[in-house]
């Protein structure tokens, strides 16, 4: 069973108008459980416009999507995924305990039993002394494991992540990103990834998907051969630096493409 | 302790200071006292009109607690259907504009017209009008301007509009409430007391400043000015309160 389908989806806005932006044209993806899947492009290829479709939160113009074999908007009704965003959008009014206990509430779950899993998930992301803080006393990295455990809450068998780490800085972002492969490695989850980063992308992900602009399409899938087990020898490693390379090739036709659009959107502008 | 007695002692002296030099600029260049009244003789008709000074302001304060009480109910009951409704937004938010760039004080004219000369409505109504528009404007812009990551975020758990609105939208209009009380309560006072300057009954505070100054008693015009300034201290000092009490000690 494939945790994400995606079967010929397009994505336009204001279609018919003067702006119709072509963000996403008949794309094709099939992400199986337990599989960590990076969407990787320029700016304006479409990769959160994909992630937003899986999502439900946006309706496809043309094309089909599912999670789980259900419908995507049965999906979402379910809860069957979690999502983070880049900012990490905590409740400056609820507790960090409150916070992490939000989709629970949404599903109906009594007292008790939102506070246990409120406190096994401060567990899984090791900030269990934080529960009656408030977001704003805690750090952007704190913040954002808070964001996670939040979408981890209700176990839900996947998680759609959308530059979660974009807004840290460097040291933070590497050791976020070990603790997301520990995490989904402990709870089994299926991750749909979107980043800016190549390390990024290469060091969590058992492939990454390549996607250029204009029309947003995906132009490349590749396969990150470096085993299941991974940790910070892995940054160092002959295959890190391989599998770069080979998003970085995959991506340069991207940025090619993309600086021409520019080059003669400038000579429009003249 | 000692930061805390410094951040006192600091505005203290310098009221004290100010008050020594507006007492010796009447002494040394001997303002008269239809000029400029001098501090020590407006305190001494503070202390002998004390009662009367009493029942004016209860009379303002009554006028403007009802006005605020009254106006932020409705204020916040029209921002809820206004953040619900978006194409009445667009039909209130420039009368709500015209309405405060218009000095709304006349209206008590007419209002005083329609009412009974004895009638503490049109007073009442006016500080409503007032207090409505400002809590009206900033609650409203409270529960309408939420982050769009909430937003995402509630609709990725399935939430209702209402569940929303109960756990996004409403929690974020709270400090913008007080925000608005904050503004609003002096200007209830201001409003209960310039609404006096247009007839009606002259039992408040602004009415008794007006006749003191027409009969030459300034000291004593300035005593009521003292009472109006404490009656908008402690209207500002309960919304402050108010705000600490329901903030929960945070701050960003």
């Amino acid at each position: 069973m494939s945790a994400v389908e995606v079967i010929g989806a397009s994505k336009i806005f204001n279609q018919g108008k003067a702006q119709q932006v072509d963000a996403l044209v008949d794309v094709n993806l099939t992400v199986n459980q337990g599989e960590f899947v990076s969407l990787i492009g320029p700016s304006g290829c479409g990769k959160s416009t994909l992630l937003r479709l899986i999502a439900n939160l946006l309706e496809p113009t043309s094309g089909s999507l599912m999670v789980n074999n259900k419908t995507v908007s049965q999906a979402r009704l379910d809860q069957d995924y979690g999502m983070a965003f880049q900012q990490a959008g905590l409740f400056d009014w609820r507790t960090v305990s409150k916070n992490i206990e939000l989709p629970l509430e949404l599903k109906g779950w009594d007292k008790e039993k939102r506070a246990a899993r409120a406190a096994e998930m401060l567990e899984l992301v090791k900030l269990p002394e934080f529960a009656n803080l408030y977001p704003w006393q805690l750090s952007g990295g704190m913040q954002q494991r808070i964001a996670i455990a939040r979408a981890l809450a209700a176990h839900p068998p996947l998680l759609l992540m959308d530059e979660p780490f974009g807004a840290l800085d460097e040291m933070t972002r590497e050791y976020m990103q070990g603790e997301l492969l520990r995490i989904c490695g402990e709870t089994a989850t299926t991750v749909v990834f979107v980043t800016h980063s190549i390390p990024e992308a290469v060091y969590l992900s058992n492939r990454v998907v390549v996607m250029s602009p204009r029309p947003g399409r995906i132009t490349s899938v590749i396969d990150v051969d470096l085993g299941a087990k991974r940790n910070e020898d892995t940054r160092a490693a002959d295959g890190f630096f391989r599998n770069i390379t080979a998003v970085r090739e995959a991506l340069r036709g991207t940025q090619a493409e993309h600086a021409s659009a520019n080059a003669i959107r400038g000579l429009e502008d003249r | 302790m000692l930061a805390r007695i410094k951040n006192i002692m600091v505005p203290l002296s310098f009221g004290v200071v100010f008050l020594l030099l507006w007492e010796s600029a009447v002494k040394v260049f001997d303002l008269k006292p239809y000029f400029l009244a001098a501090p020590s003789k407006i305190f001494e008709q503070f202390t002998k009109n004390t009662s009367r000074i009493w029942d004016a302001t209860s009379v303002s304060g009554t006028n403007a607690l009802v006005g605020l009480i009254i106006g932020t109910i409705l204020g916040i009951a029209m921002s809820f259907v206004l953040s619900r409704f978006s194409f009445l937004n667009q039909l209130i938010t420039p009368l709500a504009i015209s309405l405060n760039a218009i000095p709304i004080f006349v209206l008590v004219a007419v209002l005083n017209n329609m009412y009974s000369i004895t009638s503490e409505i049109p007073r009442r109504f006016m500080v409503t009008l007032v207090v409505y528009f400002i809590v009206l404007v900033n609650v409203a812009k409270g529960l309408t301007q939420v982050r769009s990551t909430h937003v995402e975020l509630m609709r990725s758990y399935a939430a209702s509009d209402i569940e929303i609105l109960r756990k996004v939208r409403v929690p974020n209009a709270v400090p913008y409430l007080f925000t608005a009380l904050k503004v609003a309560a002096p200007a209830s006072v201001i409003t209960a007391f310039v609404s006096e300057y247009f007839g009606g009954l002259q039992n408040g505070l602004g009415s008794r400043i007006t006749s003191n100054i027409a009969n030459s008693k300034n000291a004593a015009a300035w005593a009521y000015v003292l009472g109006a300034c404490l009656l908008g201290l402690a209207f500002y000092t309960v919304s402050i309160i108010l705000e600490s009490v329901t903030r929960k000690g945070e701050t960003k």
